[in-house]
């Protein structure tokens, strides 16, 4: 029987990382600036320490009763006696996994980083904000209260917005930083109303709390669909679900291994985090519930029909990213706590490699246009090898890790919900196909690269220093799917059931289900095996004509290439028209013709007398008094129309 | 008599004559703002001597003296500290009439504080002209064509809005028959007794009064010299004016309305409306314009327009509260508090907002927002603070106003305002692009030219001030709050 954890210890879970970014952003940024790499290893080093902490945490729980921990916690604003806010924290199986999650990615990722920053100028900077965007991260997962988890929210927003635009002298990477905060904001606001609208029907935001109430019956009924509704767009935002879906392209104009973070384990998995953590409210309301699994089928779907045709390496991880997102909320819907935050720990592990690798790739060719690559198998063996798996794992080749939680989903999708169901078997003949397109455009055939240019014209592989967390990644994506084979894992997040190891790995192989011919896992298998099939006969073996299917199926191409439009809607129609020139003008002129025209007419009067007591009598002013006026007499007018 | 209950407005009057005098026998001006500060720090003394005593009236029920005003009191002393402290390159410049400069300061703190303690119409009144006419002078202070034009319009419309407000003064004594505001309540209440309340002459003198005092703190549609005047005046009196005057129209406001337009019921159904509705468009008309000002005190000053619309939802708040449940005022108080908290905040925010302007712009020579580019590498720590208070503006956790808008949303939803909490938080949405724009251009645009922007000792003071208590408010708001709390529930008269 190991001992449980402390108490103090688990706050420390976060603080260290907290701890960290204070160190770095106060004493070694502005003194010891010639000694970058100080920062990073105090980062790790406190990464580090939080992940022994977490893993402490996690031994604590799983030999706990109930797989709980209980943390004494205090009180942090109390409003007028009747609502108290606590400051604690929740130490369940759910907050254990996350934590393993975000300590490991993120551990591995500034390891890595220290090879792929190496030289930049802002290398304190880099560390400082990836220490506050995990401390964040880490305390979003544990604190046990809605409101205090909204500003751990928005503070993972805004981490993400400093680290999208971290080479902000790129305009682009500006403009994708501004987009990120101010697209994901659109779902906070549905959080914020669920947070209001919870406080003013409950009269507390404690989440334990919170998840009695819904399942006593309390909270039910219109109340209980709104809140979650609100509380799930938040999570669409957060993570890039149709149709708050199109930010996290362009947030790829971050560091790379930045956007190893965010797609891992950070700001993306924070919106699945949440559904899964209030789940007791969508479990309660079916409307919610099937809200959940249809805008993450059709998430699924969508975003992968954009990854076919991405020429950008990392734009197609970013697809793919929103596509699995979509998976895991369609987990969420139909299977529960346990399915959905099993892909997600799986998708962890092999989205961070497929980052790390594509950082890898670009950091020898110096682009990250696949048009511009190729044949960097041989150049590349340790980059190739970790890639191929991660490839294999996301398209869900047994028995690697991506396998068994796609096929939990789709197992419970076809009980639950048909038609996402077959939607999400597209998808599978999808991933597997944009991925190896990927994998055979980088690494097959010859090098296309540019001669001229700064970088060499010989590829070459990376250091070891950003290998070796590559590896340790590459065992994770194999190996971090068998944790369920048994049932373990499910159980631990409190679901499923058990079987013996062996049964369990060939459990999908040999059980069929109602109304399909042969094994559900036979069948996404040889899905798999034909979409990586049809990229190795165009890609590879050039049996079939890129070019000449693009031809074919130009509509198509043209539809998914320019994103189905959504930036230009969004952008130009929306933004644009009709609230800068209806909306806004409207007010504008309202405001400017009758006020600021005003001002400038004054000035301009002005210069031409040069005398004070003219510019009172341009009728300007007049004007004004005429406003307070006629203010006063509208406000009686509704007064009395209004009774 | 009881003069020893007027020690802290009594001592900052000998202070400004004092100053004044000083002015003419000494050349080492500086010491003028020394003598200001160690005055307004004496005055704060005896404020805070007095807090938690009983309620008590003077001068004929004309002032009071309850924790509600001395809050308002020891807010505004405050304020002024950083004023005067970020005056003191400003005035440096100035010629002549230094000690007129610190003086009006002063007396306009006076006034200021004379308003948060009226509990009579005409006390009431001539605090507020008191301090409308020191700022009228301040305004003008500049003395070039912007800051004149700037003063002379503020007398205008300042002279209309009064007018307005004394017409409705009188109308209100004509149909009760008392100025004194306790009295006034009883007449109201007796009124309706009678079913006279429908009385078109008492709903306009609230009406006149309302447009009056929507005047002072900027509300649409009484807001149109708020964009011109700030852009005009000496940047320390447009921060003075934004958050002193501002917080003091709503201290009078708030006691008007609750001590004497409270009940019956219907009444603080109506004004509740009103200024749920005034808020509404006054946050919409704030915000969306504010987007489109390239001068950053133009765009402060349509900001400052907007969160008085925010502060106008705890207003509407209280009515409804009161409306809904006139026996059970349990909520009452609440909402009360969340008003004097969000003021703090947004005072807070502002004042870092502002003296970061008055830094980078005393250098640069330029209130425009495009010349702010590459502040983050030439003035880090001014970027930062500005960066903070725009934050804290915008509502961002872990800022003070985030917990103010979290307490005053909060109020609006359980009084059944959600619709006016929606308008509210898209609102913020709309404000974050603005505001967020001026952070954007400080740390991600290259500086147009190549130095640092020095600061001076007492800037950088009221800067770290405002900063820490930004912080302090939104990490540990409970302080505050409790503060707030005690202000409220001891509503003297």
């Amino acid at each position: 029987m190991e001992t449980v954890i402390p108490n103090e210890l688990v706050w420390l879970i976060f603080l260290l990382p907290l701890l960290s970014f204070a160190v770095i952003s106060l004493i070694l940024r502005p003194f010891f600036s010639n000694k970058p790499r100080l920062s990073g290893y105090i980062s790790i080093s406190a990464i580090f320490g939080s992940f022994i902490l977490s893993i402490w945490a996690l031994t604590s729980i799983l030999s706990a009763p109930s797989h709980e921990l209980a943390i004494p916690d205090f009180n942090w604003l109390v409003i007028d006696s009747a609502i108290t806010i606590h400051l604690g924290l929740i130490m369940d199986s759910l907050t254990a996994v996350m934590l393993i999650v975000v300590t490991l990615v993120s551990l591995m990722i500034q390891m890595y980083s220290q090879g792929y920053m190496q030289g930049d100028p802002s290398y304190h900077r880099y560390y400082a904000y990836m220490s506050l965007f995990t401390a964040s991260m880490l305390g979003l997962v544990m604190v046990d209260n809605l409101l205090i988890m909204f500003v751990f929210w928005e503070l993972v927003g805004l981490c993400s917005y400093l680290l999208i635009g971290f080479w902000f002298h790129r305009p682009a990477a500006a403009n994708a930083a501004k987009k990120a905060f101010i697209v994901t904001r659109i779902g906070d606001f549905g959080f914020l109303a669920a947070i209001l609208l919870l406080l003013s029907k409950t009269g507390t935001l404690d989440i334990a709390q919170l998840h009695s109430l819904a399942i006593a019956g309390t909270l039910a009924g219109t109340v209980l669909t709104l809140a979650a509704i609100g509380i799930f767009l938040g999570a669409v935002g957060k993570s890039a679900q149709f149709p708050l879906h199109v930010w996290l392209p362009d947030a790829m104009e971050g560091p790379t291994p930045v956007s190893a973070l965010i797609h891992a384990a950070t700001m993306v998995a924070a919106g699945v985090f949440l559904v899964a953590r209030m789940f007791p409210l969508f479990e309660h309301s079916e409307v919610a519930l099937l809200t959940v699994a249809i805008i993450g089928g059709l998430t699924a779907i969508f975003a992968a029909t954009m990854g076919l045709v991405m020429t950008d390496i990392k734009r197609v991880l970013a697809y793919s990213t929103i596509s699995q997102l979509g998976y895991m909320m369609l987990g969420l819907g139909v299977g529960g706590i346990a399915i959905g935050i099993f892909h997600l720990f799986n998708h962890a592990f092999f989205k961070a490699l497929l980052f790390l690798g594509a950082g890898s790739v670009s950091h020898a060719t110096g682009t990250f246009d696949m048009r511009q690559m190729g044949g960097l198998r041989k150049v590349m063996p340790w980059t190739y090898a970790t890639f191929l798996i991660a490839s294999l794992s996301i398209a869900g080749i047994w028995p690697l890790a991506g396998f068994w939680s796609k096929d939990e989903i789709l197992l419970s999708s076809i009980n639950n919900q048909p038609i996402l169901f077959y939607l999400a078997m597209v998808t599978v003949f999808m991933t597997a196909f944009y991925m190896f397109r990927v994998v055979f455009l980088t690494f097959g055939g010859q090098y296309r690269g540019d001669n001229s240019g700064s970088h060499s014209a010989r590829p070459h592989e990376s250091p070891s220093v950003m290998i070796m967390p590559m590896v340790v990644l590459a065992v994770l994506a194999v190996g971090s799917g068998w944790l369920n084979v048994t049932g373990g894992f499910s159980q631990f997040l409190g679901g499923g059931e058990t079987r013996g190891f062996f049964e369990g790995l060939f459990h999908g192989f040999t059980h069929t289900l109602p109304g399909l011919p042969i094994p559900l896992a036979w069948i996404s298998l040889i899905l798999a095996g034909l979409g990586i099939l049809l990229a190795y006969a165009i890609y590879s073996a050039r049996w079939l004509s890129a070019e000449r299917i693009t031809r074919l199926f130009a509509p198509l191409h043209m539809l998914f290439s320019r994103k189905y439009w959504f930036d230009e809607l969004y952008e130009h129609i929306i933004a644009r028209i009709v609230l800068l020139k209806g909306l806004f003008a409207g007010l504008k002129f309202f405001d400017s013709r009758g006020i600021d025209g005003a001002v400038n007419g004054i000035a301009r009067t002005t210069v031409a007398t040069g005398r004070v007591i003219r510019k009172a009598q341009t009728g300007q002013l007049q004007l004004y008094g005429m406003f307070i006026i006629l203010g006063v007499v509208a406000i009686i007018l509704a007064m009395y129309l209004s009774g | 008599m009881n003069l020893e209950l007027l020690l802290p407005e009594l001592s900052l009057l000998i202070t400004a004559i004092a100053v004044i005098m000083l002015d003419l026998f000494t050349e080492r001006k500086g010491l003028l703002a020394v003598v200001s500060i160690v005055g307004l720090a004496i005055a704060a003394g005896f404020a805070i001597t007095m807090w938690g005593t009983d309620p008590q009236a003077i001068f004929n029920n004309m002032l009071a003296v309850d924790n509600y005003a001395l809050f308002f009191k020891l807010l505004f002393l405050g304020i002024a500290v950083l004023v005067i402290l970020v005056s003191v390159d400003y005035v440096s410049k100035f010629v002549h009439f230094r000690g007129e400069y610190h003086a009006l300061v002063l007396l306009a703190t006076l006034g200021m504080m004379l308003m948060a303690a009226a509990t009579d119409l005409i006390s009431i009144f001539v605090a507020l002209e008191l301090a409308a006419i020191s700022f009228y002078v301040l305004v003008g202070f500049l003395k070039d064509k912007k800051s004149t034009e700037a003063s002379l319009k503020f007398v205008l419309l300042g002279g209309i809005a009064s007018a307005v407000l004394l017409f409705g003064m009188a109308l209100t004594f004509g149909f009760t028959g008392t100025t004194q505001l306790p009295e006034i309540a009883l007449a109201v209440h007796e009124m309706s007794a009678q079913g006279l309340l429908s009385n078109p002459g008492l709903i306009l003198g609230i009406v006149l009064m309302i447009a009056g005092f929507g005047f002072k703190i900027a509300a649409v549609p009484f807001h149109m010299w708020a964009p011109d005047v700030y852009e005009g005046a000496p940047t320390p009196i447009t921060l003075y004016l934004s958050v002193g005057s501002k917080v003091a129209g709503f201290a009078v406001i708030l006691r008007v309305f609750y001590s004497a337009f409270a009940l019956p019921e219907t009444l603080s159904l109506d004004w509740g409306m009103i200024f749920a509705i005034l808020g509404a468009i006054g946050m919409t008309l704030g915000n969306v314009v504010a987007i489109q000002q390239a001068n950053i005190k133009r765009m402060l000053a349509y900001s400052s327009i907007a969160h008085a619309g925010y502060i106008m939802i705890g207003l509407a708040a209280i009515g409804l509260s009161i409306g809904l449940s006139p026996t059970t005022d349990t909520l009452a108080p609440l909402a009360q508090s969340s008003i004097l908290f969000y003021v703090v905040a947004f005072a807070l925010a502002d004042l870092a907002a502002f003296i970061s302007v008055i830094v980078i712009s005393g250098k640069l020579g330029s209130d425009q927002i495009s010349d702010y580019a590459g502040m983050g590498k030439q003035a880090p720590l001014v970027a930062l603070a500005l960066t903070l208070g725009l934050i804290s503006l915008i509502g961002l956790p872990p800022t003070a106003g985030f917990i103010a808008k979290f307490y005053i949303f909060s109020d609006a939803v359980n009084n059944g305002l959600l619709w006016l909490v929606i308008i509210a938080v898209l609102n913020s949405a709309i404000s974050a692009y603005y505001y967020l724009r001026v952070v954007k251009v400080m740390w991600l645009n290259e500086p147009a030219r190549e130095g640092k922007v020095p600061s001076s000792l007492a800037l950088r003071l009221a800067l770290a001030i405002s900063c820490l208590g930004i912080l302090l408010l939104g990490i540990v708001p409970t302080i505050v709050m409790k503060l707030a709390e005690m202000a409220t529930s001891m509503f003297g008269f």
